[in-house]
């Protein structure tokens, strides 16, 4: 059930590859691996909603205190008012047109309703159609921009890509050494400048990975709320720079959400969208107890194919989003 | 979709024009608006439900006064509320344990630790004259020590150097023990971000807590948070001593419900609300700011509400549905609007009204600027003639000459005001379309000084 979640038993330990600075090694020893964590988390997760689904379920009739019981459950997990109400009235109808009345058949109806959302986002992403292909990456501050370029650089090099970073992060501090750290540990250069201008150090970087024959390169950009105008004024002309010597680029404009924000992601979708449009999401920070149910809302209001989830601040949590493994997680 | 309460009580409400007590039959539906608006601003549901049964109980039997309409008497019952449960305007750093202070920070990835440790050295420093020592415990994160190394730096206050090498407690106990020896008041102990189900990493800052007895220990959230807020709070609250929490990124635009869902879970004080990115974007949390702001009506309400505290109630109100009409707008109205923020204690008090981001921006205006900037605007307008007030449209070259006269002022002033004129005539018509959001935009664009 959980493929997308597993891999080959030797991946577990490609953090112990050359370029790996010693400052890795103690955090792998410390911890569980991610695996085992990610389960933990996982599990919480599935407890709280498979608990709560079993004794809601158990009643096996559809009435008005099952359908408020459903809300809820929705509620929690962040889907929003409008998209609970939209799967609520989903369910409801199946539940008349097939005369649902056994509690698996109902669960299978919300399954169903839920897995009908999302399935539309499950869009992977192909890198092979530029070259170089440009990727920026975008969000809140916070949300796990540059950890997502660390463990996209080793996803896509592990599809035999080669792989450059820009360090377009030049406000936060020590932004640009944490990306020349991930940047060592994938073995891949890291373009940075002293300049405080993010366009221009994206701009070189696309220059270079030209002039190296470089097949994708990752944009870091500084985290920014949409309610900084300027900020998001700012990083609509890194776009527009970007265009200037890749007249189709950026050719993926990813925004970075983190599961657990509530509502305000639609905001974020709808404003990063205005400013730069956004034609991928990846959602980080599965990994804890939060459900990430706000992607439900976004199929609905502001839809964009979400390409992959975090699920942990190790190099290899990342996976390519699957709508039917994300529906399944929340009723295991 | 995102009506603001006042929006959505003004609909179940009308049925209940004329009843002179609120009952738990005719604030039902209301009390349901209540419940959506507060899901719909990431309140945590479990919250949500307590919330609404300790309102309930305030409510029913309360009167409705004067030209209340229930549904005003009800909102005023729910903001009360959520102000008192939001806790005491404001409770500072707790200084009083032999020096140094010890201050250690928790929170998720990504909330705003490193950030909020720079943003408190520099404040205990400038204003309350402390010898401040940072220390970082993050040996996880890819350059966390060099952000922080950074950021003690631009708040110039003093940093120990640690490595990724080295466990949490020696390193916070060497610093400990060098501010010591070096007369620090305070120590503040930044940390990695944790998730509350990562069993090792929050045994990791327990073991932290133990070795180095912190006398506050600060939990610092994202305002964005959504329903989890409230799992991420108890596991913390249940693991740590927490003293108080910090409230980041209200310079964004989320409603904030996790404030009140983290406030309710854990009982402890909200100290201090992040409010942007520099080391400036610090403030102390106004409870009363945050409940308007979840509410959905840092708006034309609490104008209402604060001038039936004793200023011009009618004048407040036809300004509140101008504002909503966002028509007939004119220059004596432009001018009567100065008069009133003057009148409601300046820009400042008006802007405690208003959600945080606008305060914030007009908090970047120099003290005294504000009254000055309205005296003048007073004074544009009075050299005015009746027929250009009504018609700023007539205001032209020669006028505009003549006017600046009047006044004693530049021409360049003139059309600054009209300028601004200008743009509040369209920011209340955007209000009246659009709510808020727009209103916030408009408002930066309106007064000067502000970015
Ligand atoms: N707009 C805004 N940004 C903030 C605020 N506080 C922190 N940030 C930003 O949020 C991001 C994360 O802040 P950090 O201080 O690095 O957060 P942290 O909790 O130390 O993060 P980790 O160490 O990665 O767990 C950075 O980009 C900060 O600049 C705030 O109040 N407003
Ligand atoms: N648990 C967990 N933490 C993550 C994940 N992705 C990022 N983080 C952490 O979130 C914090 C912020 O990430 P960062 O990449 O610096 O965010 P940025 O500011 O958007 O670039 C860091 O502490 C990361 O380690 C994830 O999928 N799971
Ligand atoms: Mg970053
Ligand atoms: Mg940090």
């Amino acid at each position: 059930m959980f493929s997308f979640l597993k891999k080959s038993p030797a991946d577990g330990k490609s953090d112990a590859k050359p370029g790996v600075p010693a400052d890795a090694a103690p955090v792998e020893a410390a911890k569980p691996g991610w695996r085992e964590r990610l389960f933990k988390g996982l599990a919480k997760t599935r407890a709280q909603w498979g608990g709560k689904l079993k004794s809601i379920f158990s009643r096996g009739k559809v009435d008005d205190e099952l359908l408020e019981e459903l809300e809820t459950l929705l509620l929690t997990s962040d889907c929003g008012m409008e998209a609970t109400l939209h799967l609520l009235d989903e369910l409801k109808k199946a539940a008349k047109r097939d005369k649902l009345d056994t509690p698996e058949a109902i669960q299978q109806a919300l399954r169903d309703a839920l897995l009908a959302t999302l399935q539309p986002l499950e869009q992977r992403l192909d890198v092979s159609t530029h070259q170089p292909y440009v990727i920026m990456i975008a969000g809140v501050n916070g949300a796990g921009k540059t950890t997502s370029i660390g463990k996209l650089a080793k996803y896509f090099q592990g599809q035999g890509k080669s792989v450059l970073l820009a360090a377009g992060d030049t406000f936060r501090a020590a932004a640009r050494e944490q990306l020349q750290t991930w940047g060592e540990r994938n073995n891949v250069t890291v373009i940075a400048q002293e300049s405080g201008d993010p366009a221009a150090v994206i701009y070189d970087a696309i220059a270079a990975a030209r002039a190296r024959g470089i097949d994708i390169v990752l944009a870091d950009t500084a985290g920014r709320l949409p309610t900084q105008l300027h900020l998001m004024e700012e990083i609509a002309k890194v776009r527009r720079v970007i265009q200037k010597i890749e007249p189709e680029g950026p050719h993926e404009t990813l925004l970075v959400l983190d599961a657990n924000i509530g509502q305000n992601a639609l905001a974020q979708v709808k404003a990063f969208d205005k400013a730069i449009n956004v034609t991928g999401l990846v959602l980080t920070k599965l990994d804890g107890t939060a459900k990430g149910g706000v992607v439900t809302a976004i199929a609905r209001q502001c839809p964009k194919p979400i390409r992959f989830i975090g699920v942990g601040e190790q190099i290899d949590d990342l996976r390519p989003f699957s709508a039917k493994d994300f529906v399944d997680a929340l009723f295991e | 979709m995102l009506d603001n309460l006042t929006n959505r009580l003004a609909r179940v409400m009308k049925s209940l024009k004329g009843e002179a007590r609120l009952t738990e039959a005719n604030i039902g539906d209301a009390l349901r608006e209540v419940r959506m608006a507060l899901l719909e601003a990431d309140v945590a549901l479990p919250v949500v439900k307590d919330f609404i049964a300790a309102v309930k109980e305030k409510a029913v039997g309360e009167e409705v006064i004067g030209s209340l309409s229930p549904g005003q008497a009800l909102i005023g019952v729910v903001h009360a509320e959520l102000t008192k449960i939001m806790g005491d305007a404001h409770e500072g750093i707790n200084f009083n344990t032999q020096p140094p202070a010890i201050v250690l920070m928790a929170g998720l990835q990504g909330a705003g630790k490193t950030t909020t440790v720079g943003k408190l050295g520099k404040f205990l420093k400038e204003n309350h004259k402390k010898k401040v020592l940072v220390v970082s415990c993050d040996v996880y994160r890819p350059a966390a020590i060099e952000q922080l190394k950074f950021v003690a730096g631009q708040a110039g206050v003093d940093f120990f150097p640690s490595s990724v090498g080295e466990k949490p407690e020696d390193i916070a106990a060497a610093a400990i023990d060098w501010a010591k020896r070096h007369y620090h008041d305070v120590v503040l102990v930044d940390t990695a971000g944790r998730l509350a189900v990562d069993e090792e990493m929050m045994a990791e800052i327990k073991r932290l807590h133990a070795a180095i007895k912190p006398i506050e220990t600060l939990f610092v959230v994202d305002a964005m948070l959504g329903q989890d807020a409230v799992n991420t709070a108890r596991s913390f609250n249940e693991a740590l001593p927490l003293t108080g929490v910090v409230l980041t990124k209200l310079d964004g635009d989320a409603r904030g419900g996790a404030a009140l869902s983290v406030r309710h879970v854990t009982g402890k004080p909200i100290k201090f609300a992040g409010v942007g990115e520099k080391l400036t974007g610090l403030e102390a949390f106004h409870p009363e700011r945050m409940a308007s702001r979840i509410l959905g009506m840092g708006d034309v309400l609490s104008l209402i509400e604060e001038a039936r505290k004793g200023l011009d109630e009618e004048k407040a109100v036809a300004f509140a549905k101008k504002l909503k009409a966002g028509k007939g707008f004119d220059l004596n109205d432009f001018k009567e609007q100065m008069a009133q923020m003057r009148s409601m204690g300046g820009l400042s008090a008006l802007m405690d009204k208003m959600p945080a981001q606008i305060a914030q921006a007009a908090g970047q205006l120099p003290a005294g600027a504000e009254n000055k900037m309205i005296g003048r605007v007073e004074g544009i307008i009075n050299s005015m003639t009746p027929a250009e007030r009504a018609k700023p449209e007539l205001i032209k070259a020669s006028r505009k000459r003549r006017i600046a006269m009047g006044a004693g002022v530049q021409v360049q002033d003139v059309n600054r005001l009209l300028n601004q004129f200008e743009q509040t005539q369209k920011m209340m018509k955007q209000f009246s379309k659009g709510g808020m959001g727009k209103l916030m935009r408009g408002m930066k664009g309106m007064i000067p000084g502000m970015r």
